[in-house]
């Protein structure tokens, strides 16, 4: 989860993303972010997120898309 | 059947009173004769290539559905015996072999959108490569004609189909029923470019006589005639001469073009959309909203998250993602990385997928050059300004004027100056003349002429004038709002006289202010030809 946030940190350091949930439907995260993410989290956890995985739903916030990423390395 | 045609109001009246005749449970299949009704009177040919795309995504679909259920039997009976190396791998080999329906079926109505679109484009370019390289053979252009919105239903039926290969939501069983779906007439010829989940839910009914929807979607179709016949058909009058003429009418006169354009497209667009949504409540279905005051945004990404929504959100779901996120992409980011270094490396797949994406969407508008170099402009300005987000965030901490009003009116104004300006492309349709048009708002000092009411008549009477500063102000009063909210909404809180004496006075305005006398002509709605 660490990891997550400093990834997520380093797209928008002014965000608290612990706490923030919203982050696609208020607008914080754009089309961009999310494949700079989607980028990241690949570099990083070795996983791959398919692109019918990219919903609001698991990228609201960074405990949806910490689920996101456990559950597709899991799988 | 234009939407602005006698023809057509006496099509929808018609249809409206049968609708609600009809038992309840075939209203759907009344829907789709109608459908298919409303497009045989545009031309009877067309009705095969929407048909053939309709079987082929069903057969697709069906067969995309079937397989996934064949492997979720297969799973629950072996549950227990299977290891999870033996779950991936079924799962992989279900997915290649669902892959090869919906690559079998994209192909198909691609190319078939293609050939039908872009084919006389492409011989264009060879003649003149061919012209440039000193040959006098030139290719003869072929006889296509391109069926009415053929963008919108591909894009439409493929959507469904990416959707039932990603398991969003289980294949139409029934033929007729997808047939519907793809050739619902309301949204034909200009959108939106609905998702099956939103639009099914309503769209089979069955729906009981609903006086508050009925009046509702009446009003909603009358705004959108008003949109259409008293303001855009009215101000693009004004469009054509400049347009028409650009040896006479440069630096002030390609400003107000460009304005009047943008306010022309709007209303036209708007109000087509309007119409199309209007019908439907009629019929009890729910079309989504295809704009959100795009004219409040504060910059071109919000723009596009505004402005033909269901466009923007097709093109993000079913290429920018997935492009973006592919192996060979991800593998780019990687290589980007190390030779660039992280800040530069990553953003180098993302802004190659945008333009792709960008090109994709120019493209899709039309099959010429000024198109293209639109989406291309459009890419490349939310590419710079993604860019340049850094420094306006160190712009917003030193300063702090992000929420004053002065500088949010700067933003708006400074959004649609520049998205206006990127419309001058569709506008001229001619690459090289918009640049040296674009470029006489700088050279040319005429701008002493925006005083002179006699050279700023453009075509158009003192009384049109009035008419649309009318319509345009109704028009932005009905436009500001802080979040999408339907005009029932907006109006609900007003007394029914009250709301019953606008919508007249409405009606009376387009019978009387639609520029359709003599000297006008009811033209096709812009996106029709898309």
């Amino acid at each position: 989860m660490d990891e997550l946030i400093g990834i997520l940190e380093g797209l928008h350091p002014d965000v608290d993303f612990e706490h923030t949930a919203g982050l696609i439907d208020d607008g914080i995260l754009d089309s961009f972010d999310i494949i700079s993410l989607v980028a990241e989290i690949d570099n990083v956890f070795d996983v791959q997120i398919p692109a019918s995985e990219i919903v609001p739903e698991n990228f609201n916030s960074a405990q949806a898309q910490h689920d996101l990423v456990e559950r597709l390395s899991d799988s | 059947m234009l939407f602005t045609s006698y023809s057509f109001i006496g099509f929808i009246l018609v249809l409206f009173v049968v609708y609600y005749l009809v038992p309840r449970r075939i209203q759907w299949m009344l829907l789709l004769f109608s459908s298919y009704l409303f497009y045989f009177l545009a031309s009877p040919e067309y009705l095969i290539y929407i048909s053939l795309t309709t079987v082929s995504t069903f057969l697709a679909a069906f067969w995309i559905d079937h397989l996934a259920a064949v492997h979720q039997e297969h799973l629950a009976a072996h549950k227990s015996s299977l290891t999870r190396d033996e779950r991936k791998a079924g799962k992989e080999a279900l997915k290649r072999r669902q892959r090869r329906y919906l690559v079998a079926c994209m192909l198909l109505n691609f190319g078939l959108l293609a050939v039908m679109k872009y084919t006389n484009f492409a011989l264009a370019n060879v003649n003149s490569l061919l012209q440039a390289f000193g040959s006098e053979r030139q290719l003869a252009f072929l006889n296509l004609a391109l069926p009415m919105g053929i963008s919108f239903y591909t894009f439409q039926s493929m959507g469904y189909l990416l959707d039932v290969y990603r398991g969003k939501h289980p294949a139409q069983k029934n033929v007729f029923r997808l047939a519907l779906f793809v050739s619902f007439f309301p949204q034909l010829v200009q959108g939106p470019i609905s998702r099956y989940d939103d639009l099914s839910q309503t769209l089979y009914g069955p729906h009981a006589w609903d006086w508050t929807s009925v009046s509702y979607g009446l009003q909603r179709i009358l705004w959108g005639f008003f949109k259409k016949l008293v303001i855009a058909d009215r101000i693009l009058v004004a469009v054509n001469t400049i347009i028409r003429a650009p040896e006479e009418h440069q630096g002030v006169f390609v400003l107000v073009g460009m304005l009047f354009y943008t306010l022309q497209l709007y209303a036209d667009f708007t109000g087509g959309i309007d119409i199309t949504i209007g019908i439907a409540e009629v019929l009890g279905i729910r079309v989504k909203e295809n704009f959100n005051a795009p004219f409040l945004a504060r910059n071109i990404t919000d723009y596009w998250r505004r402005w033909h929504i269901s466009m923007g959100t097709w093109f993000r779901d079913y290429l920018f993602y997935p492009l973006s996120v592919s192996r060979p992409m991800l593998n780019l980011s990687r290589s980007a990385r190390r030779k660039l270094g992280d800040a530069l490396g990553k953003r180098v797949p993302v802004y190659l997928c945008t333009l792709i994406v960008w090109f994709a969407t120019g493209i899709w508008h039309g099959s010429s050059w000024n198109f293209i170099v639109w989406g291309l402009l459009n890419g490349v300005v939310i590419m710079v300004s993604q860019a340049c987000e850094p420094l306006y965030a160190r712009f917003h901490a030193r300063f702090q004027v992000k929420d004053r009003l002065a500088y949010r009116a700067f933003e708006i104004v400074r959004t649609t100056l520049l998205m206006s300006a990127i419309r001058l492309f569709d506008c001229y349709r001619d690459v090289p003349l918009t640049f040296r048009m674009f470029g006489t708002m700088f050279t040319t000092p005429n701008y002493g002429q925006l005083f002179n009411a006699e050279a700023m008549k453009l075509g158009l009477g003192g009384a049109d004038y009035l008419v649309l500063a009318a319509g345009v102000a109704i028009m932005v009063a009905s436009g500001i709002r802080r979040k999408p909210v339907s005009m029932r909404e907006r109006l609900e809180p007003i007394p029914a006289a009250w709301r019953y004496a606008a919508m007249y006075l409405l009606l009376i305005a387009v019978l009387l202010f639609g520029a359709y006398g003599v000297g006008y002509d009811a033209s096709q709605f812009i996106y029709n030809q898309f």
